[in-house]
């Protein structure tokens, strides 16, 4: 995973509540078996409308989503946040995530950012005045800043914390395989197995 | 049983503060306590696996030389891109077809049992679980699959996870996790005829929200919940994730130990005396505090429906279409507004005189027997709405065929439904089951956003005796709006084409 410190690029208005993981990529779009490509495949159905904001100059190039409340509801899908990253997106901004989405864009270098709804609002009012304008978000600060209007975001220490290192999750579990397997050791032995099949 | 202290039997012991269900089976699962403001990582019992969310997984053990830890916690079967007719018959989309080889390649190489297609215990992975015994209380329960939240129903934590963390678990048998807050829904009363647990889940979602869960689990309780049977029960687990819940809850019960009881892994003899005497400690403590608390009176529930583009945008049945204008939120008046058109329902509709194109009984949320069973009894002797197709679509193969041993094939066969193999079907478009754009259906599955069903297709949620007295009537129905079932229609059944 890359490092994540800051990101300065063109943000987009994505003025809708409960845009859930099927409108991020139906689920057409799932049965591919590789992790990257899914670019074509972002908000696919909404795409096919001219005037969806994606579709539109300068939007078309941004790299910050800024949704309404309740971002990536729905299915676990992680392929909503590959199709995202594919695309170019490097931060979403949402008053409140799913907890799955959060969790998702976490593993994969996308930068959720909760900021707070009025915040979002300002931030809609300022890109919308003047299309294409840039935003900065800064993981160090935990801000979001749009000329001279900066907002806090909020984020876990944890996951700032591996976005900042660029971490991966197994590499550190594993540091801990003695607990693991003195966890293994004290299980009940009438804890179900799958194998063998007892069908 | 080992002679070092085991996780399970410590925590039977009273603990100094009083706890909830949730935190007892986390503190159970607990392998290390995070520190610094790490999470905590969480021992994992059971990890389903399906062909959408795994191969990317695989790929990321092969990538980087891991073995998967364990393959005897873990399950695999095939249901979201198989088809349901003509299963025998090579799968014709190639990129589906690629899934599932994909899956069974996999499977083999790692050593995963599998349950594919045209097996006897294949299915949807959140009804072959509980089916097979390997869905038991107090257990810590994953798959790449949001509705994992089913098999809270046994009191078990259990909750959806990404490809990430798929193969997290698959190296690790672990997951870095933060507490998740605890929220009580207690169910008080008892619900009517003909009001199902679907509509106690529908009411939740509307009453707090599709975002009102989220970083929660939630705990059911209360009389109407007690009174549930454990298919019922995991229907509502199943749709706590619409209420954007990590998980739902229900502490396990006689109900629950009797449903677990000689399923083929069920523990037996003494094993079995003291899997039930440690599950009898899985109740939330007298004094434990809930992060949140929320009380539903059942007594007051009707059958309840969908009308919009997300499961929070419900309403009784015998209501109407609501009027965005009367929505006090800026955001909700546009989301009302927005899923209206999408919809195609003008405001003040009666729910009921909304008429439909299709009728799926199907999905993890209403596939089991009880749910074919209770649909079965209103359709039967009773002729279909010539306007309506039905789609009938077992959780499982064992589901199926216990289905037909009962003769509920031939109910639904000769009301004019179409009698499928099972698999997760027509709840996600995925697969050849889809909605036509601008087709209608009143479907007993969990999600009702734009498109899920079909491009174009719009959604009502329903329970199974809605979506079968809907199939009767060709519109929205409640069983109790129906005459009295007559003789069979001699009028030949319509032709089904979904």
């Amino acid at each position: 995973m890359e490092k994540f410190s800051t990101h300065t690029g063109i943000a987009v208005p994505l003025r809708q509540s409960n845009v859930d993981t099927d409108q991020i990529i139906p689920a057409v779009y799932l049965k591919r078996i590789t992790k990257t490509g899914f670019d074509d495949a972002l908000f696919a159905s909404w795409r096919k409308n001219d005037d969806f904001v994606l579709n539109r100059e300068p939007y078309r190039q941004g790299s910050v989503l800024v949704a309404g409340p309740d971002f990536g509801t729905g299915s676990s899908r992680e392929h909503a946040v590959w199709a995202l990253r594919d695309y170019g997106f490097k931060v979403v901004i949402s008053s409140r995530f799913a907890d799955i989405f959060r969790g998702n864009s976490g593993k994969q270098g996308l930068l959720a950012a909760q900021v707070e709804q009025s915040d979002v609002e300002l931030i809609w009012k300022r890109i919308e005045e003047e299309p294409g304008t840039e935003v900065t978000v800064d993981l160090e600060s935990r801000t979001v800043t749009v000329g001279s209007l900066t907002v806090p975001f909020q984020i876990d220490d944890y996951t700032r914390w591996r976005l900042t290192e660029g971490l991966d999750d197994i590499g550190l579990t594993l540091q801990h395989e003695e607990d693991i397997s003195a966890y293994e050791a004290r299980r009940p032995a009438w804890l179900p197995r799958t194998l063998p099949a007892r069908t | 049983m080992s002679s070092s202290p085991s996780p399970f039997t410590e925590s039977v012991e009273p603990a100094a503060a009083p706890r909830t269900l949730a935190e007892k089976v986390w503190a159970a699962h607990l392998v290390r306590q995070g520190q610094d403001g790490r999470p905590d990582l969480l021992y994992i019992d059971l990890h389903l696996i399906h062909e959408v969310t795994s191969p990317q997984a695989f790929e990321g053990l092969r990538l980087a030389g891991r073995q998967l830890r364990r393959v005897d916690l873990t399950l695999g079967t095939e249901d979201h891109n198989t088809p349901t007719q003509d299963i025998f018959q090579r799968i014709a989309d190639e990129t589906s077809r690629k899934q599932i080889e994909t899956l069974r390649s996999n499977a083999e190489e790692f050593g995963v049992r599998l349950h594919p297609l045209g097996d006897d215990e294949q299915g949807i992975v959140h009804v072959v679980g509980p089916q097979l015994g390997v869905t038991m209380p107090g257990m810590t329960v994953v798959c790449g699959d949001s509705h994992t939240s089913t098999h809270g129903a046994f009191g078990a934590l259990a909750f959806g996870i990404g490809t990430s963390e798929v193969e997290h678990v698959m190296a690790t048998q672990t997951l870095p996790l933060v507490p998740f807050k605890t929220m009580s829904i207690r169910v008080d009363g008892h619900l009517r005829p003909g009001v199902s647990s679907k509509d106690i889940i529908l009411a939740v979602i509307a009453k707090i929200g599709t975002g009102g869960g989220q970083g929660y689990v939630l705990e059911y309780r209360g009389s109407a919940i007690e009174e549930l049977s454990m298919e019922a029960r995991m229907t509502i687990c199943n749709m706590s994730i619409e209420a954007g819940a990590r998980a739902g809850m229900i502490a396990p019960d006689e109900t629950t130990f009797e449903y677990v009881k000689g399923r083929p892994h069920a523990p037996q003899g003494a094993d079995w005396d003291e899997a039930v005497e440690y599950w009898r400690s899985l109740r939330t403590d007298d004094g434990a505090t809930f992060d949140a608390e929320v009380v539903i009176d059942a007594d007051e529930l009707e059958p309840f429906v969908t009308w919009g583009t997300n499961p929070g945008q419900g309403v009784s049945l015998s209501g109407s279409v609501p009027d965005p204008e009367d929505f006090a939120e800026e955001n909700d008046k546009a989301a009302a507004q927005r899923a209206l058109q999408y919809m195609d329902l003008d405001p003040g509709t009666p729910m009921k005189e909304i008429p439909v194109d299709v009728v799926f009984l199907g999905s993890c949320t209403n596939s089991r027997i009880e749910d074919l069973r209770l649909a079965s009894e209103i359709v039967k002797g009773r002729t279909k709405a010539p306007n309506v197709t039905m789609m009938v679509v077992p959780g499982s193969q064992k589901v199926r065929l216990q289905a037909e041993q009962e003769g509920l094939d031939r109910v639904f066969k000769d009301f004019g439904a179409d009698w499928r193999f099972a698999g997760c079907s027509m709840c996600l478009g995925m697969n050849p089951d889809q909605l036509q754009p601008g087709q209608r259906c009143a479907s007993t599955s969990n999600r009702n956003f734009e498109g899920r069903q079909g491009k174009g297709g719009r959604t009502h949620l329903v329970s199974p005796v809605v979506a079968a007295a809907t199939a009767v009537r060709g519109t929205l129905s409640a069983p109790s709006d129906l005459e009295p079932a007559g003789a069979p229609s001699p009028v030949p059944a319509e032709p089904v084409a979904v």
